[in-house]
């Protein structure tokens, strides 16, 4: 069996151990209990699918977030790593950290720009999440990175339904 | 227009110059990311011959006009090239006449047109369609809107694990209500062949229609409208070699003159007033508004170019690369194939353990080669089936063994990157 010609940089920086790992064992994978909402990411193109439930504290507290659902490494392993960085955190954290995941997908900042971009608090969280700016290299894949945080904005803005669709 | 009798089998080592086929299609000798192109989403759309490419610059650089107006000579050359392109599908299906061929966008215009039409007139509340669950999506959601319209029922007839459609299967479905059959001639997703002979049979035995989607059938098998014993025929003639925005709705004379027009507009009239207008008879009664002329002719081009070749030859290079892949597909670890019913044609889909299709995808890309990942616009099928997507790749009459070492390698590669 002949293995196979070198890969290239671009796959090894997409692919890499976190987002593997991440997409094989998602945290956080199943359904808030006693959720405050929930809402259903779609992707048309390929059919992924994911399910965003949390809890928010009257106060804004998402006290728990989680999600399910089916999807490829890249849009589970966002999910999943958005589920650890937004647990304890407010709702304006959430909508900071979107901005921020989606500015680095598309290739607008690098990776110290996005930890200068958050609370120190955040900071680590930013660290990890920045594995996902590796889709910038591939246009097509950036909505698979965003699915779940556009799931979890229209979850907290009390809608139901998000299509990322180009 | 009758066509003479298929020819003899031929032996599949009798000399198919597929390197000679390959530089008919200019795109073939590009690259991506750097790679050789691997080119396996023909069912999808296939790459268009230089024979295409140039008639449909030759339309434009040299006879254009409008068509079926101008009383002058550019016009009259369109019109002739225009009906000629017509006349090639009637021979192309064995159509019993030229004036059952409609011009539409593409399949998925030509079966709304059905439903909007056809539909609209013959199907009343209760009365039943029956679809499969392998159908593409434009042959389901036409259907859907038909039953928001009249209250018809669907009815499904389920896929065996193996992507087979029983025909016993049908049997059990079709019955005294049944209005409609709409199934597709070959599966996009599964390259399954569907007995379409035996379920207009069937359907007919019970006072029904049958509408085959030919997007596959026609690129694959010969398809001989009387023969197959269908009522509508559709396809797309971007993924018979042909350009976009161009596509086929044959109907039997009978049905075209029972049915309403589709659209209103100038081409489809006979005479207009405001009191009252008349149409004109098929197929121009459904051609509303000027029609795709150069991508008309170009399908017309496309078929030469086929009719050119001795498709027996290209049919059993197809099924040799079919049977190739499938072997090879088969022998990398944690691939199973879903699709391998007995009669199928050369579209495999299948799945890896601990892969999704699209990240496979985006690995193969990297290799140079394309091929589709998801649901195929078959969302039901992928239910049935209890996948959420495949990969798929699907042969051409252009493809080599050697891009199905290709797409192996690759997919190796792929686990290199994922697993
Ligand atoms: C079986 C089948 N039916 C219908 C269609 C729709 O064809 P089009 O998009 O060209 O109208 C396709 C194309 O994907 C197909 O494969």
């Amino acid at each position: 069996m002949n293995r196979a010609a070198p890969l290239s940089d671009d796959l090894r920086v997409l692919y890499q151990d976190l987002i593997l790992d991440h997409g094989r064992s998602p945290r956080n994978f199943r359904v808030v209990e006693h959720h405050t909402c929930k809402a259903q990411g779609n992707n048309p193109m390929c059919g992924d699918r994911v399910n965003v439930t949390a809890r928010v504290s009257p106060a804004g507290l998402l006290e728990d977030i989680a999600f399910e659902g089916k999807g490829c490494a890249i849009s589970v392993a966002s999910a999943s790593m958005m589920s650890e960085a937004l647990a304890g955190k407010f709702v304006p954290d959430a909508h900071l950290l979107y901005a921020t995941v989606h500015a680095l997908c598309t290739g607008k900042i690098d990776a110290d720009q996005a930890k200068a971009a958050v609370p120190a608090s955040m900071a680590e969280s930013v660290d990890k999440l920045a594995s996902l700016s590796g889709v910038r290299q591939f246009p097509v894949r950036v909505k698979c990175a965003t699915l779940a945080w556009h799931a979890l904005i229209s979850c907290l803005d009390g809608q139901s339904q998000t299509t990322t669709e180009k | 227009m009758a066509k003479s009798a298929p020819p003899p089998p031929t032996p599949t080592h009798a000399s198919y110059d597929v390197i000679k086929v390959r530089n008919d299609f200019p795109i073939l000798a590009r690259e991506v990311h750097g790679k050789p192109l691997v080119y396996l989403d023909s069912a999808a759309s296939a790459q268009k011959p230089r024979q295409v490419i140039d008639a449909v610059a030759r339309v434009y650089g040299h006879d254009y006009a409008n068509v079926h107006r101008g009383a002058y000579y550019l016009s009259e050359t369109a019109t002739a090239a225009f009906e000629a392109a017509r006349g090639k599908v009637a021979a192309f299906l064995n159509a019993p006449s030229v004036k059952e061929v409609v011009f539409t966008k593409g399949a998925t215009e030509a079966i709304n047109l059905v439903a909007a039409t056809w539909g609209r007139r013959f199907v009343q509340a209760g009365d039943e369609i029956v679809l499969t669950a392998l159908e593409h999506h434009s042959n389901i959601v036409p259907w859907q809107l038909l039953r928001e319209a009249t209250g018809c029922v669907l009815k499904v007839v389920p896929v065996s694990a193996d992507g087979s459609v029983d025909i016993g299967a049908f049997a059990k479905i079709i019955g005294p209500k049944t209005k409609l059959v709409a199934v597709a001639h070959v599966s996009n997703v599964l390259g399954t062949i569907l007995p379409v002979r035996e379920i207009a049979d069937l359907a007919h035995a019970a006072g029904a229609k049958v509408l085959l989607d030919g997007c596959q059938g026609v690129v694959h098998e010969h398809v001989d409208v009387q023969a197959l014993g269908c009522d509508f025929y559709v396809f797309s003639g971007h993924k018979l070699y042909g350009p976009t925005g161009i596509g086929v709705l044959w109907a039997t004379t009978e049905l075209l003159h029972a049915m309403p027009p589709y659209q209103g507009g100038g081409d489809m009239i006979d005479t207009v007033t405001f009191a009252k207008t008349t149409w004109a008879p098929p197929p121009a009664k459904f051609e509303a508004g000027t029609p795709p002329i150069a991508a008309a002719i170009g399908l017309g081009a496309a078929i030469d170019y086929l009719n050119s070749l001795d498709r027996t030859l290209v049919a059993a290079h197809e099924d040799a690369l079919l049977r190739y892949a499938m072997t090879a597909l088969a022998q990398v670890p944690g691939v199973r194939l879903i699709g391998t019913a007995r009669a199928k044609t050369a579209v495999q889909s299948f799945v890896m353990a601990g892969a999704h299709p699209h990240d496979i995808a985006t690995v193969l890309d990297r290799s140079g080669v394309s091929v589709r990942a998801g649901h195929h616009c078959a969302q039901p099928l992928m239910d049935a089936l209890g996948v959420p997507a495949t990969t798929r790749a699907s042969f051409a009459l252009y493809n080599t063994m050697a891009e199905v070492d290709a797409l192996v390698t690759a997919l190796r590669r792929a686990q290199d990157v994922l697993l």
